[in-house]
């Protein structure tokens, strides 16, 4: 946080010049690049840890090419709410639908909708006895049952989008932290997934590197790439969201375009949760 | 002017003295510890020295033996070839000769690095069956001898290496089990483990060679050989199991939950991420437990197999050899020694690599 606020301040400027001239000057925050066909739908969808209500009657329905920042307190389960969607955990009550694929206890369907839903995890998750392209062929190889040619290839491809081709053959003990962190979003994107989801991505960097991978995230936002991502990178959010989705208590309390959530917060908890971050 | 001369360290701190001071000397509770160490070999080690080696004969026989003070290393060389291989056809006995340089040969070259992809489990089973069928003979003109005949260093090599080969594979799938969410097979694989570790191996070979012919119909039998190895197979499993177990615990969730992320299936994410990881974190106490078991095989004795130990127990049988167990036991402990030596050498190396 400490690290964002010098952009904060910047932004800041930017949104007041924006929210006074009513003009967007980010041409991919335009609706001409989403689709009106939802790839995820979840409608009345509840989750209990035990006697624990984590998640309260969450209906979200996301298009493709869209691209939504969750915030919140922590504790309000944003990252239970993106965990659900690739069924890392299970919701006990409602319907979530993926690319048109529901997500039961079957088997078959949750690999299939993992196959399409690339994650990027906090802590990285990268696989530590694998060099870095074994690690993002591996997806591709078995998953995919791509030839392994091809599936270098590509691993290559994507390795040089998020610039760090030359550790190709390096083990990821030997990266640095935002190093790993591109490589795990490399791995994702070797997949070809149609979303990408962000559990808090930077959280676990330190400012210098918090830059390089959010640049990373902005260039997959620019080619219409949809996502979900939970974050506390309020700049972050502003520049690049579509939607803003407020939670708290397990609840969605707010939602509504960057433009308006940073500048008209309509519920409390919101008023209250800006107040304290944006000093 | 300033002296150039180079200053050295103080004499007292470096070279022999250095390391003395530093490794037998360091405080007062050490510097005794040394002291009284030293008095007790200086009292022992000169008589056993002499014991050993100045008064010792080696290839005496049986009486000369009887008339002097030192040990009687005769016992051994005179019986080498009854204690190493027991009751295999005496003409024959280069075969497992053979069988013992093949097995060292193939120990030698899995332990370079280099020789670590995969073609080295299919190279290890080629060779066991290799060793297998010259020991077994009946091909390429190759007498046959029953593995009843078997014995001495190579039953307990057979038994060892077959056993813990079967082994491993079979704890590390009770291991998963265990850790499976589907009821039926979690509580068979922890009834299994837990009754397993709750009887001693004697037990269960005792319950193998005796109890088990009883339940088969009549004018079945199966080879003892097979029954002890399947015992001791069932019995290192569980352990093994429990040790696994514990490697599969210390894998971080996140680990778990990227595999699952990119879609990988159960066999997948097991054979691909986890195991890799987890096995190669549980290879000390793995290898502790296969150094148990090659040493348990002497319990073999008890229903009538006859190892290393009992051969040289029968040795020391012959009236003309009583009396002299101090050497053959310490010759059959050496043995071991060499054994297990080589198995905690390799696991020390193996356990080294570093993801670099």
């Amino acid at each position: 946080m400490h690290g964002s606020v010098p952009r904060f301040a910047e932004l800041m400027e930017e949104f007041e010049r924006q929210v006074k001239t009513g003009k967007m000057t980010n041409p991919t925050l335009s609706p001409k690049n989403i689709t009106p066909e939802p790839i995820i739908r979840i409608i009345e969808m509840h989750k209990w840890f035990g006697e624990f209500h984590v998640l309260n009657d969450i209906n979200l329905s996301v298009n493709r090419g869209e691209r939504i920042v969750i915030c919140g307190p922590s504790g309000s389960g944003k990252s239970t709410l993106i965990r659900c969607i690739n069924r890392l955990e299970e919701h006990q009550r409602g319907k979530i639908i993926v690319d048109n694929i529901e997500l039961t206890n079957d088997i078959k369907n949750i690999e299939r909708i993992r196959a399409e839903v690339g994650m990027v995890f906090q802590h990285f998750n990268l696989f530590p006895h694998l060099t870095i392209l074994e690690n993002l062929t591996l997806g591709p190889i078995r998953v995919r049952k791509l030839p392994r040619s091809e599936a270098e290839d590509l691993a290559v491809y994507f390795l040089e989008k998020v610039h760090i081709a030359e550790q190709a053959s390096k083990y990821p003990g030997q990266l640095s932290g935002g190093q790993q962190q591109r490589v795990a979003i490399a791995r994702s994107l070797c997949m070809k997934p149609k979303v990408m989801l962000f559990d808090e991505p930077t959280s676990a960097l330190d400012p210098e590197m918090v830059k390089e991978v959010l640049e990373v995230i902005m260039q997959l936002a620019e080619e219409g790439m949809t996502m979900l991502v939970v974050s506390h990178e309020m700049g972050f959010a502003k520049s690049v969201a579509h939607r803003v989705l407020f939670m708290d208590y397990g609840q969605i309390l707010e939602e509504n375009t960057p433009v308006e959530f940073f500048s008209n917060p309509r519920h409390d908890r919101s008023k209250l949760f800006l107040s304290q971050i944006l000093h | 002017m300033r002296s150039t001369e180079e200053f050295r360290p103080p004499v007292t701190s470096i070279g022999a003295i250095g390391w003395i001071r530093q490794n037998l000397f360091s405080n007062f509770f050490n510097s005794l510890l040394t002291l009284l160490i030293l008095y007790f070999l200086c009292r022992t080690l000169p008589s056993f020295i002499n014991w050993a080696v100045i008064d010792a004969v080696w290839w005496s026989d049986g009486r000369t033996c009887n008339q002097i003070n030192g040990a009687c290393w005769s016992v051994i060389t005179k019986n080498l070839r009854f204690i190493l291989f027991g009751f295999y056809p005496y003409e024959q006995q280069w075969r497992p000769v053979l069988s013992i340089c093949l097995l060292a040969a193939f120990i030698v070259y899995s332990s370079f690095r280099r020789a670590w992809n995969k073609h080295l489990p299919i190279a290890w089973l080629v060779g066991l069956v290799l060793i297998g069928l010259i020991m077994r003979g009946g091909v390429f003109g190759l007498p046959s001898v029953e593995t009843e005949k078997w014995s001495g260093i190579s039953l307990t090599l057979l038994l060892s290496i077959f056993g813990l080969s079967a082994a491993y594979p079979f704890g590390v799938i009770l291991a998963l089990g265990r850790r499976s969410r589907l009821p039926a097979i979690k509580t068979l694989c922890v009834l299994y483990i837990e009754l397993i570790r709750g009887v001693p191996l004697i037990s269960m070979l005792f319950m193998a060679s005796v109890m088990f012919p009883l339940f088969l119909p009549e004018g079945i039998t199966i080879n003892k050989i097979l029954r002890a190895q399947a015992a001791i197979v069932m019995f290192t499993a569980a352990y093994i199991a429990e040790v696994v177990r514990g490697g599969l615990q210390a894998i971080p969730r996140g680990q778990y939950e990227a595999a699952e992320s990119l879609g990988l299936n159960y066999y997948q994410k097991m054979r691909l991420i986890i195991l890799p990881q987890a096995l190669r974190t549980v290879i000390p106490p793995t290898v502790s437990i296969l150094i148990s078991a090659f040493k348990d095989t002497s319990l073999v004795v008890i229903i009538g197999l006859f190892d290393l130990l009992r051969t040289t127990q029968v040795t020391l049988s012959n009236p003309e050899w009583t009396g002299f167990s101090t050497e053959a036991y310490l010759f059959a402990a050496f043995i071991y020694f060499m054994g297990c030596f080589v198995m905690s050498n390799f696991s020390r190396r193996l356990a080294t690599k570093q993801y670099t």
